[in-house]
């Protein structure tokens, strides 16, 4: 037990314990199927966040582009599923059956090219993969090899959401414009919208999230997520000691592009549909909120964030029709005055220490009665929301 | 009738306050009544959200966001038609309560919300939807869970599906009539199309060119499309002066509208010039661009406010009652009106609430007291109805002009125009 104990004081696997608890059995339990699929949507966002985690907390790069690649990933998915949906069977009132409807309205009478890999499921999966991480390698490269950052970059990122959503709208014979690709039903065959495949699509993005936690913290605890830490504090540091700053930064850009696309395409297949109204400006400051909601230092803090503002956003839209955005508003401006680090903020820094000065009294008074397991767990927080991993203090922030 | 028997308009408002109490409180002895005529177990056999006394229905607009400010009449025609109904003593003997669900102007809320409708509050009918984007993304979910939409846009075509009934026109009733119309009165050899660039207008423009093509045997001299909330029409208006079209045929929506017109007039092209003709701008349109801005050009809609007939009189009168006196009625408004209406009249036919029986009783039912006329639903689940053209006046009101003598059938997969 004390192995064990210390196995996660050592690693910080004791908050992704709790979160997988949470995700893998509290949820699916006490949740009915409608609100288990809303938290599946929720988590997709979490992949976003978590990637603007290791490019904005660590790297001290803050993306306002994050829906490009959200989106990318989103549309690689939805053209498969799309090419799936619109067989010559179910097409034929079409004058051109066998081509996505949109495409039909369009007056295209043939399907474009660069839409023919997405017939192939394999080769789909790997575009998704590989597309917008190769963008945001060009776009990484470009930049910060001319040594843009901060607030250029910023700028620059979202110039090029801006650009994308643009692209889509315009480019409607081949995209779907503003109404996005809609009625996807099946992939490979099996239908993704019965309430089986939803049970099975929300696990499937409960696992790849925590593998991408894992992923991420172990990156973290490597020599290269101390290099990232140091870059963001003194960059000229390592600059002088010979490392290619750069390089490290375009890493981690392309990380978080690669994570933010897993998350699209997941959102594709359990929402099914993408539209650009997932890819421009406003979705991708919305996601930068989910972030610096949970804490932008801590991977599980930020799918927290994720989770807290859209269910805030849902259950606020449910219950006040014409008041809820005053309140989502109150909530964000309540959060940076309130605990500027976000949730895992207020843990490490009031909640913990509390605790502990806590615990540390008990033990200086052997006077007071031992404390049994049930007590303690209803004294402690409800849920935790990420502790920082050992070694970073928040002075580094 | 002497002036000394008109009542004082006092005494009118209380006898009329009296009658309306008499009224309710007998309303609501025969709607309990008629409510165990229809046993709850026999009328909702599919567990939708309907008790002895009550009916949920929900309504899904954007309330906030960029298109809050066209669908806040349809908001308030539905809410008012669901009062009204009320007041009669509900549905079958039972009480309408809406659950109002914002879609905030964002397809994937919208298919969210959609969802939670069907699904969780399991409502018997669902009213809303504004935009094309909007309706593809809950449609497959009406689809799957099987709910009844009742959408109010006037809207594209290509489409048709049993769990909706479009209460607003298909592309080719509004724009058919109304371009055979332009090309009799004003003799016109050239068009100039202009639209916004989404797929409603481009399919309107595509179906009113192999028209003016191929029927009118005339000609299109230029076609131009600008992004959603675009400004600047200096470019297009200059090729507008350049091609000196007959007619500009026009498909610009939302904001920027109050850029368009306004820019046109500045460059002087003016209805006392330039024969125009919209198909997108109603009197909420104008309230943003300014009755003096677009006054003389003309509007190709089914429904104006200033429609002149009893039972419209009726509807702006309750409108105006309820929402204040200087609110305007615009065609999609009117089409949000007609919404409950005709699910009251399907669930009447049916004698019940599920969502089959209602698809397949909605064919043919006919609704005398619709405020643009007569109105009958086509087995397509699209509605019959006249095509008129107003001119738009300096007050913001429109002046109907012309109306199509039959009722238009509606034609959402139009052959020779795909």
């Amino acid at each position: 037990m004390t192995a064990f104990k210390h196995w996660l004081d050592r690693t910080g696997m004791g908050s992704v314990l709790l979160l997988a608890l949470l995700l893998i059995v509290v949820f699916p339990l006490c949740l009915d199927l409608f609100r288990l699929n809303l938290v599946g949507k929720y988590l997709c966002y979490a992949f976003v966040a978590l990637g603007l985690v290791m490019l904005w907390g660590y790297g001290g790069v803050l993306s306002l582009g994050q829906g490009v690649f959200f989106g990318l990933g989103g549309y690689g998915m939805a053209m498969f599923l799309k090419l799936e949906a619109s067989d010559p069977v179910t097409t034929k009132i079409q004058s051109t059956p066998g081509i996505p409807d949109f495409m039909d309205w369009n007056q295209l009478t043939a399907l474009p090219i660069w839409w023919e890999p997405f017939r192939s499921f394999p080769l789909t999966l790997l575009l998704v993969l590989t597309v917008p991480t190769l963008i945001a390698f060009i776009i990484g490269y470009a930049m910060f090899k001319r040594r843009v950052g901060g607030v250029y970059f910023a700028i620059i990122t979202q110039a090029i959401a801006l650009i994308l959503t643009v692209l889509i709208i315009g480019q409607q014979g081949y995209t779907g414009g503003v109404n996005g690709m809609t009625d996807l039903k099946t992939l490979l065959g099996w239908d993704t919208r019965t309430n089986s495949a939803k049970y099975i699509l929300y696990f499937v993005s409960v696992g790849l999230l925590l593998g991408s936690i894992v992923l991420c913290t172990w990156i973290q605890k490597s020599k290269l997520g101390t290099l990232l830490l140091a870059m963001r504090d003194k960059e000229d540091r390592v600059r002088f000691s010979g490392y290619d700053v750069s390089m490290f930064r375009v890493f981690a850009f392309c990380l978080a592009a690669l994570l933010s696309a897993v998350g699209g395409a997941m959102f594709t297949l359990q929402v099914g549909f993408m539209s650009p109204s997932l890819v421009g400006i406003v979705p991708s400051i919305e996601m930068v909120i989910f972030a610096a909601v949970g804490g932008r230092m801590s991977l599980v803090g930020a799918v927290y964030g994720a989770l807290l503002v859209n269910f805030g956003k849902t259950y606020f839209s449910e219950s006040f029709p014409d008041l809820w955005l005053f309140l989502m508003a109150a909530m964000f401006i309540g959060v940076v005055l309130g605990f500027p680090e976000g949730l895992a903020g207020l843990y490490t820094n009031k909640v913990k220490p509390w605790w502990q000065a806590r615990m540390a009294a008990r033990r200086a008074a052997p006077a007071t009665p031992p404390i049994t397991p049930a007590a303690k767990r209803t004294e402690a927080p409800d849920t935790e929301p990420g502790a920082l991993p050992p070694g970073i203090s928040s002075q580094q922030t | 009738m002497s002036r000394d028997h008109v009542p004082s308009p006092k005494s009118q408002q209380r006898r009329r306050l009296l009658q309306g109490a008499a009224a309710l409180s007998m309303s609501g002895v025969a709607g309990l009544a008629l409510a165990q005529q229809f046993p709850t177990a026999k009328v909702n056999t599919t567990k939708l959200a309907v008790t002895d006394t009550e009916v949920v229905v929900g309504q899904l607009h954007s309330a906030t966001g960029t298109m809050a400010i066209s669908e806040t009449g349809s908001i308030q025609a539905e809410q008012l038609a669901i009062d009204q109904i009320n007041a009669m003593g509900g549905v079958l003997g039972r009480k309408i309560r809406v659950i109002k669900e914002d879609g905030a102007s964002d397809w994937p809320t919208f298919a969210e919300k959609s969802k939670k409708l069907l699904v969780n509050d399991r409502v018997a009918a669902v009213f809303g939807c504004w935009t094309s984007a909007s309706r593809k993304a809950v449609l497959p979910i009406f689809e799957k869970e099987n709910g009844m939409l009742y959408y109010p846009t006037f809207y594209e075509g290509l489409e048709q599906s049993k769990n909706v009934i479009y209460t607003g026109q298909e592309a080719t009733q509004q724009i058919l009539w109304g371009l055979d119309w332009a090309s009799k009165e004003k003799k016109a050899k050239t068009y100039f199309l202009v639209g916004s660039d989404y797929i409603w207008p481009r399919t309107s423009m595509k179906i009113g060119r192999k028209h003016i093509e191929n029927v009118l045997k005339t000609k299109v001299v230029g076609e131009e499309y600008y992004p959603l909330g675009h400004t600047n029409f200096n470019s297009l208006i200059n090729k507008i002066k350049v091609a000196k079209p007959d007619v500009i045929f026009a498909a610009v929506v939302g904001g920027s509208n109050v850029a368009f017109y306004k820019q046109l007039k500045a460059a002087g092209v003016t209805a006392d010039k330039q024969f125009l003709l919209t198909i997108s701008v109603t009197e909420d349109e104008v309230l943003g661009i300014g009755g003096e801005n677009m006054a003389g050009f003309y509007s190709s809609m089914k429904y104006f406010q200033s429609l002149d007939n009893a039972n419209n009189k009726k509807f702006v009168e309750a409108f105006k009652a309820k929402y204040g006196k200087d609110a305007v009625i615009g065609d999609v408004t009117q089409a949000g009106y007609l919404g409950p209406w005709l699910w009251k009249a399907a669930v009447e036919k049916a004698g019940s609430f599920d969502v089959d029986k209602i698809a397949a009783a909605s064919a043919g039912i006919e609704l005398k007291t619709a405020p643009e006329g007569y109105v009958k639903v086509h087995e397509n689940h699209h509605l019959w109805s006249k095509t008129r053209i107003g001119q738009a006046q300096k007050d913001g009101q429109f002046k109907v002009v012309a109306e199509s003598p039959e009722l238009i059938q509606p034609d959402p997969f139009p052959k020779g125009y795909q």
